[in-house]
């Protein structure tokens, strides 16, 4: 059995899994469920700023007959009174004194309402804060959360401020509503936060009412942009999490990787790409807290199967594999297979290649089923025939080096070789 | 005995309730609609006589465009709907879906067909408009599949059609001839009535060809002539006992069910079906649905060579009928002028016979069933006396046709009547290539 639990700046959870700063975590019911399921730790819902809620306050994008594939929502910070979420937390660290309590913050933009806060968190048991630089609705048009973290000044400000005061470790949580995640990331660490957490929302239309032409979420006959979220923003959450595990600065802290992470082996690939822990959220509004069961029992055997005795023995092994363009190897080449014995005849490799890419596949008809087979010399090694085929093995992208010796763009260019040859 | 009212209403009511029922919500249709693939050049749409093109109208009710999905489905065939309901589709589409070779479940193509059709019948949703009237007048005799099929399309041209119709209800052997629990007479009339809603199209009902109206006066009052009228005498078996009182034709048992109330119909007590067709399966089941207390289909060949399919024969099975495989009827017994017994020659499989398939070959020896009732399903007869008093070029009865023309001039001929009995939707097709060859007969391009 391999060791799954995780050690973020001395805050242990027995598992890298924590509910993020959202509604599963606004209360005392809610959190002890969670912990009751099986999660490592959570990030309270963000207290600060007196706010009032709106209602309606989620919607979702669904896909091919599936449900929630993307999320948004445009709920605003805890709209609980302070004392009372105070409380209920201190109950729950002393209840379950062995899973991460992080707390987190976003205080109206003056110095002394942060450390007013951060004292009154301490004090109620927190082990760690999470920096809500990122909401980007309804705090933004009083200056707090995305408006923030989207200016790096400002958010380094505010990042000193906290570490004046805070003597338990603080996590900067960057806004995706930026062109890079990488300046704010840098100004934190330059403030002094201890580690990163990253990604918060991404504004967003989820779709509009085609009887009453009011997009979602509905609230009173109009609509506000909200914070996406969800399986849908997992590969925008994983490139920005690369750009921070390979920046010379940002890379030093810890991260919590945050983002559309459903399932054990999306928490894996955060992993890989340098996060320490990740944070959950909408996979739990839509199936509960029970879903933490496969991500440890997922985890642990796939670190079983590879021979991984804990965590730190694989986060961070993707980051270098991740390289730029103009590094990668001209002479590598595969080409399409297909497997006659697996094929169905449903031409969708087909019509995929003839209609948008380079008329590879050969077509061979038959009533009721056609054959279709690869035109090796016209494949690029696109893998597109293979993305769309419904049966797993059916194409197979089979290695053909144009040439045994690595070349890159750089070095291509250099010698002059020819370029525009397909 | 043969006697009626065996059952209560309720009973008979469950017996002959939907065979296939619909789906219930929205949501059931869409998780199926969701599972389709969306093969190209799809096999399914390959496998349909009338080339429905099946991914796109699944699509269309993932969109939630079910107004262009039984347009879809309405623009290949204009009896999707009845054909969602009595296609043998385990042989055509959804035997020819793609997951079948993933060990899959094929998709449910018929149930979501009638999904969409469904809604466009009961919406009242007009999908087509005709154009305007351009003065040519065709007659088409039959108001079955292929004469409506046939008339749909001519209207659309703006051609004025009559239809000639020696029933008094539209639909033929869709009305008449397929078992109660996969259309009612209901829908079947609801159906014919969808269809000429894009006007242009009289039917005379009660007009038989060759009694109320003749072929020449045809010729004579319109522009073109397409003869659609089906096929409709039951094979005779050729053996003695036939006359006996409790001997019936499948066809017309299976036009009593769909004619009068459940309750007055009599079945017996025993009662052995002869063939092992579609239509003998219809018989067997619903003789049986009727009350009889023991149903016995008897063919004379094995199940590697039945014509009905797997699917069918599943039906009669878990109906509880009886099944003899190579079995000849030999002679029918009675007393008193009714029905005793069915003395059967036990058979083997010999070399394959002009059809491909193995032969069957007395063995010389014979059973007997104890019955009181026989209902012969060994096929059906062409109209071949009709055919060859109007001169009409054919074969054992059976409409000659090149590109659906007969050998007359401005007569065109489609459907079971050409080629002797097979489905509703070959009989669309027909319909189709009929209306195709009529339009460039008179000389109209699309």
């Amino acid at each position: 059995m391999a060791d799954i639990s995780a050690n973020f700046l001395g805050i242990k959870s027995p598992n890298p899994f924590w509910l993020a700063s959202a509604p599963p975590t606004d209360k005392k019911i809610n959190v002890l469920r969670a912990y009751e399921a099986g999660w490592g730790g959570v990030v309270w819902k963000t207290l600060g700023s007196q706010v009032k809620n709106v209602s309606s306050r989620y919607s979702a994008v669904d896909y091919g007959g599936h449900r929630v594939m993307g999320f948004n929502n445009i709920e605003l910070i805890s709209d609980r009174p302070l004392d009372i979420n105070l409380k209920e937390i201190t109950e729950v660290v002393k209840l379950f004194p062995d899973r991460a309590m992080i707390v987190s913050l976003m205080a109206d933009n003056n110095r002394a309402a942060w450390h007013k806060l951060i004292q009154q968190c301490e004090d109620a048991g927190a082990m760690g804060f999470e920096l809500n630089f990122g909401c980007p609705h309804g705090m933004t048009e009083r200056g707090m959360g995305a408006a923030v973290g989207q200016d790096p000044q400002i958010a380094k400000m505010v990042v000193e401020w906290v570490m004046e005061k805070a003597t338990i470790p603080v996590i900067t949580k960057l806004t995706p509503n930026v062109h890079s995640v990488v300046p704010t990331g840098r100004a934190a660490v330059e403030g002094g936060t201890n580690a990163l957490s990253l990604i918060n929302t991404i504004q967003s239309v989820t779709g509009i009412n085609l009887d009453t032409l009011v997009p979602n979420p509905y609230v009173a006959g109009k609509s506000v942009f909200g914070g996406y979220c969800g399986p849908a923003v997992k590969p925008i959450a994983l490139k920005m999490l690369t750009t921070i595990a390979q920046d010379e600065l940002t890379s030093k802290v810890p991260i919590s990787g945050i983002g559309g992470v459903s399932t054990w082996k999306d928490a894996v690939e955060f992993m890989l790409l340098g996060s320490t822990t990740v944070q959950v959220c909408t996979a739990a509004m839509k199936h509960g807290f029970r879903i933490v069961e496969d991500m440890c029992e997922g985890l642990n055997n796939w670190m079983d199967e590879k021979g991984y005795k804990t965590i730190n023995d694989f986060i961070g092994k993707s980051v270098e594999k991740i390289t730029h363009w103009e590094d990668l190897d001209i002479n590598y080449h595969h080409i399409a297979h297909i497997n006659q014995d697996k094929c169905i005849h449903c031409g969708l490799c087909y019509i995929a290649c003839e209609d948008t890419s380079h008329q590879s596949i050969n077509l061979a008809y038959g009533k009721p089923y056609n054959t279709y087979s690869i035109k090796e010399e016209e494949c690029v090694g696109c893998n597109l025939c293979q993305l769309v085929c419904p049966v797993d093995g059916c194409i197979t992208m089979e290695e053909h080096r144009v040439a045994p010796e690595y070349i890159n763009w750089k070095q291509w260019q250099a010698e002059g070789r020819a370029l525009n040859d397909h | 005995m043969i006697s009626n009212n065996r059952l209560s209403s309720q009973q008979y009511e469950q017996n002959f309730a939907d065979i296939h029922p619909p789906f219930e919500t929205q949501d059931a249709a869409m998780v199926e609609a969701n599972r389709c693939l969306f093969c190209y050049d799809a096999p399914c749409m390959k496998s349909c006589p009338t080339s429905i093109d099946v991914p796109k109208f699944i699509k269309q009710i993932t969109t939630e465009n079910i107004k262009g999905s039984a347009h879809t489905i309405f623009s290949s065939n204009i009896m999707g709907a009845g054909c969602s309901k009595v296609c043998p589709v385990e042989k055509l589409c959804e035997g020819a879906c793609v997951y079948n070779l993933m060990d899959e479940d094929p998709i449910p193509i018929a149930k979501l067909q009638r999904y969409a059709t469904e809604k466009a019948m009961s919406n009242n949703w007009q999908l087509f408009q005709r154009k305007a009237s351009i003065g040519k007048r065709v007659a088409i005799v039959g108001a079955g599949p292929a004469g409506l099929s046939c008339a749909h399309v001519l209207s659309r041209q703006g051609i004025d059609v009559t239809i000639y119709e020696k029933e008094s209800k539209g639909g033929g052997l869709m009305t008449y001839g397929i078992a109660a629990y996969k259309v009612t007479p209901q829908f079947c009339e609801d159906e014919v009535n969808y269809i000429t809603a894009i006007g242009g199209i009289d039917i005379k009902y009660n007009q038989a060809l060759g009694k109320d109206i003749t072929l020449q006066q045809l010729q004579q009052d319109y522009d073109a002539v397409y003869l659609a009228f089906g096929v409709g005498l039951a094979r005779q078996l050729e053996i003695p006992g036939e006359d006996l009182k409790g001997v019936e034709d499948a066809i017309s048992f299976i036009y009593e069910l769909r004619t009068n109330n459940y309750a007055s119909l009599a079945v017996g007590d025993k009662v052995a079906v002869i063939g092992m067709g579609m239509t003998a399966i219809d018989a067997a089941t619903q003789a049986k649905r009727l009350g009889a207390k023991e149903v016995t289909m008897v063919y004379r060949r094995t199940q590697e060579e039945m014509p009905c399919t797997e699917h069918e024969l599943h039906i009669a099975q878990l109906d509880g009928c009886n099944i003899i495989w190579l079995a000849a009827p030999k002679e029918i017994k009675g007393v008193d002028g009714k029905v005793t017994q069915l003395v059967c020659e036990t058979m083997q499989l010999g070399e394959p016979d002009a059809s491909g398939r193995r032969s069957p070959v007395p063995t010389g020896e014979t059973i007997v069933l104890d019955v009181d009732m026989v209902i012969k399903a060994a096929g059906q007869m062409p109209f071949d006396a009709l055919v060859n008093s109007n001169g009409i070029e054919n074969k054992n009865g059976k409409v000659t046709i090149n590109n659906a023309a007969t050998n007359i001039v401005g007569v065109f001929a489609g459907g079971d009547c050409v080629n002797g009995g097979k489905e509703v939707v070959d009989a669309v097709q027909a319909g189709k290539d009929g209306a195709a060859a009529i339009s460039k007969y008179l000389g109209i391009s699309n």
